[in-house]
């Protein structure tokens, strides 16, 4: 289903739809091409799926371009991945030609839509050597990074500076992820949509079915933890934690959810320490959803008493969003975007060790009442901070910013 | 109060969003927090001081600006964090003397402590600045107690715009609340002095919002009676 602006004024009010509109007044007829490689799964996807509809809504001639590659190119871009999240990777010159070359195909078919375009919206690494590709640009070109770059490896970002220097701008999700580069860089925070299956309001029997499909106990505390099996949630610290925090809560139950185990052989390794720290007990219930099962994570944190995201490193953690939003207090890893959602005492609770999240667990079951202030505040937070309505404003700006040459301010008459 | 005769210029309400723009400068300890405010921007001082309320960020800080949020969180400086917290912008004429005060207190510290404050890495201290779009809303308002109804309708923006960022562009450095009522003579001298009891520092933009509200409704209820 295409989002349109209206069904959001239901949820964020009037003025912030209005606001939007005016904003985009000035922008209306502009020609604004977004580039990535995946039309389908990934962050990237699901918030290009909205924004772009919802700019269209607003009057701007947007559009969505996907670059195509083999194998051999996503080998590359995986690795660009690791190494602009800080893991050592060797990419063989033979992939970096390939990724190149790959690049030059793309740019004959898309160079033409791209020079044409006012403003061109480059999404991450893949698609980002397009820029000297297109050498007839008239608009301006933004690269949008919505990776941790914050302590790269450097011969990667070294390799992919030498792309996006050249760019009239760019985008990152925090200031810890900016680098020293002679353009702007905006920073725009991720979003969730209030209305997709993953964040929509759910009937009770939606929830009930939840509790019986995976057995949980509706009349008993819940944790739950929604995450990949990767080394960086900390899952095995979540089973510790809960261990520990059972001595006082002794009816606690937890879910661990998370995606079904695909080829990626570390995930397995994780899998197989999470299922040996469970140890057969029946109040642990481990989950491998499928990619698309958005309404049973949306059921699992809304049945949850109180969320974790024990990450130990952490780019935003749209997963502790997506909890706030749904009225629960998050026990978070200290690291990261966590910090920058999870107040203490107010939206949660920043937690270094399996014995804090304990701690925190024991406290919140123990202040009924505190947990409930806390789940409003949290829900307030999101409303106002961090919807999809906010990550579009911000692109407006943004944009009405660099076609207008970045003064200190802009008076739209 | 100042006075000039405007009494048939209406109040038009703006609204404005903001952008924020990383300077790609950081700092890791208190000593190079001092240097790079030596040099820094004035935008972006302005910018941890007043316009990072716009935006995203918990609507109930611990501390008014990113200095000393800083201080606490991250280098763990309880005397820095509380110092810095002190200093209320509007005591200072311009950016310029605003930055003297910040790294006077800074080099205060500094000098009393055996070993520089440092945050962990992934903790320094991002120097931002921003872009801000204003612009008109479709609200016209002719009679100050139009501002009863308004006032609590008004987002987070407007608020920003007409009482924060109205003080680096009124001739007297105030608000546009106060700059508009001083065109109706001494008629809302009562209102006038009201509004400038409120302390836009110290408190949210929601606060703000509240009390403003408040102050303008108490006055037309008083004044009706």
């Amino acid at each position: 289903m295409k989002p349109n602006l209206q069904q959001y004024a239901k949820v964020t009010g009037e003025t912030v739809i209005d606001h939007l509109l005016q904003l985009a007044e000035p922008l209306k007829g502009l020609k604004v091409v977004h580039v990535n490689s995946t039309r389908m799964g990934g962050g990237v996807a699901e918030i290009l799926n909205k924004l772009v509809p919802l700019m269209r809504d607003l009057g701007i001639d947007a559009h969505w371009e996907v670059i195509e590659g083999d194998d051999t190119f996503f080998q590359c871009t995986k690795s660009f991945h690791n190494g602009l999240q800080g893991n050592v990777v060797e990419i063989p010159k033979s992939t970096l030609k390939a990724y190149e070359a790959t690049n030059e195909k793309n740019a004959e078919k898309l160079c033409p839509i791209l020079q044409d375009a006012d403003i061109v919206f480059i999404h991450d690494p893949q698609p980002a050597p397009l820029l000297h590709l297109c050498s007839n640009r008239r608009g301006k070109w933004v690269w949008r990074c919505h990776i941790d770059v914050s302590r790269p490896y450097r011969p990667v970002w070294k390799y992919l500076r030498n792309f996006v220097t050249d760019y009239d701008a760019s985008i990152f999700s925090l200031a810890d992820f900016a680098q020293l580069m002679p353009h702007p860089q905006y920073l725009i925070a991720p979003s969730i949509d209030p209305l997709s299956d993953k964040n929509l309001e759910l009937g009770e029997e939606e929830l009930n079915a939840v509790y019986s499909r995976f057995g949980i106990d509706p009349e008993r505390p819940l944790v739950v933890q929604v995450s990949r099996f990767d080394r960086f949630k900390d899952p095995v610290g979540v089973i510790h934690a809960y261990r520990l925090a059972r001595k006082f809560v002794p009816d606690l139950q937890l879910v661990l959810a998370g995606g079904e185990a695909t080829d990626d052989p570390e995930a397995k390794i994780v899998l197989n320490d999470v299922y040996d720290a469970a140890n057969d007990d029946k109040d642990i219930t481990i989950l491998l959803l499928p990619s698309d099962a958005h309404r049973t994570i949306n059921a699992l944190q809304r049945a949850a008493d109180v969320v974790i995201q024990k990450s130990i490193k952490e780019g935003f953690g749209l997963t502790v969003t997506e909890a706030l939003w749904k009225g629960k207090p998050v026990i978070g890893g200290n690291v990261g975007g966590i910090q920058l959602q999870i107040v203490n005492h107010h939206t949660g609770f920043l937690v270094d060790t399996p014995e804090g999240a304990a701690l925190r667990i024991r406290y919140l079951f123990y202040n009924r009442e505190q947990l409930a202030i806390m789940g409003e505040k949290a829900h307030r937070f999101v409303l106002e901070n961090f919807l999809i309505t906010r990550h579009l404003r911000e692109y407006l700006t943004l944009m009405l910013d660099i076609l207008e040459g970045s003064r200190e301010r802009i008076d739209l008459k | 109060m100042p006075e000039n005769q405007n009494e048939r210029t209406p109040f038009v309400v703006k609204d404005c969003a903001l952008i924020a723009i990383a300077t790609g400068e950081k700092a890791q300890n208190l000593r190079e927090l001092r240097d790079r405010l030596l040099v820094i921007d004035a935008g972006s001082i302005y910018y941890h001081f007043w316009a990072g309320r716009l935006r995203p960020g918990f609507d109930d800080p611990e501390y008014n600006n990113d200095f000393a949020s800083w201080g606490r969180h991250a280098l763990h400086d309880g005397k820095i964090a509380e110092r810095l917290g002190a200093i209320d912008p509007k005591e200072f004429e311009s950016l310029e003397d605003l930055r003297h005060e910040l790294i006077e207190v800074i080099e205060e510290r500094l000098d009393e402590s055996e070993m520089v404050p440092w945050a962990k890495s992934d903790q320094q201290f991002n120097f931002l600045t921003s872009q801000i779009v204003v612009f008109t809303t479709k609200k016209s308002l002719e009679h100050p107690k139009d501002l009863v109804d308004a006032i609590p309708r008004m987002s987070v923006g407007s608020i920003f715009y007409h009482f924060i960022d109205a003080m680096r562009r009124t001739p007297n450095k105030t608000d546009d609340f106060r700059e508009w009522l001083s065109g109706f003579n001494q008629k809302y001298a009562g209102l006038y002095d009201e509004i400038a009891k409120l302390d836009p520092y110290f408190q949210t933009l929601t606060q703000i919002r509240e009390q403003l509200s408040q102050i303008f409704k108490s006055y037309f209820k008083r004044s009706s009676k």
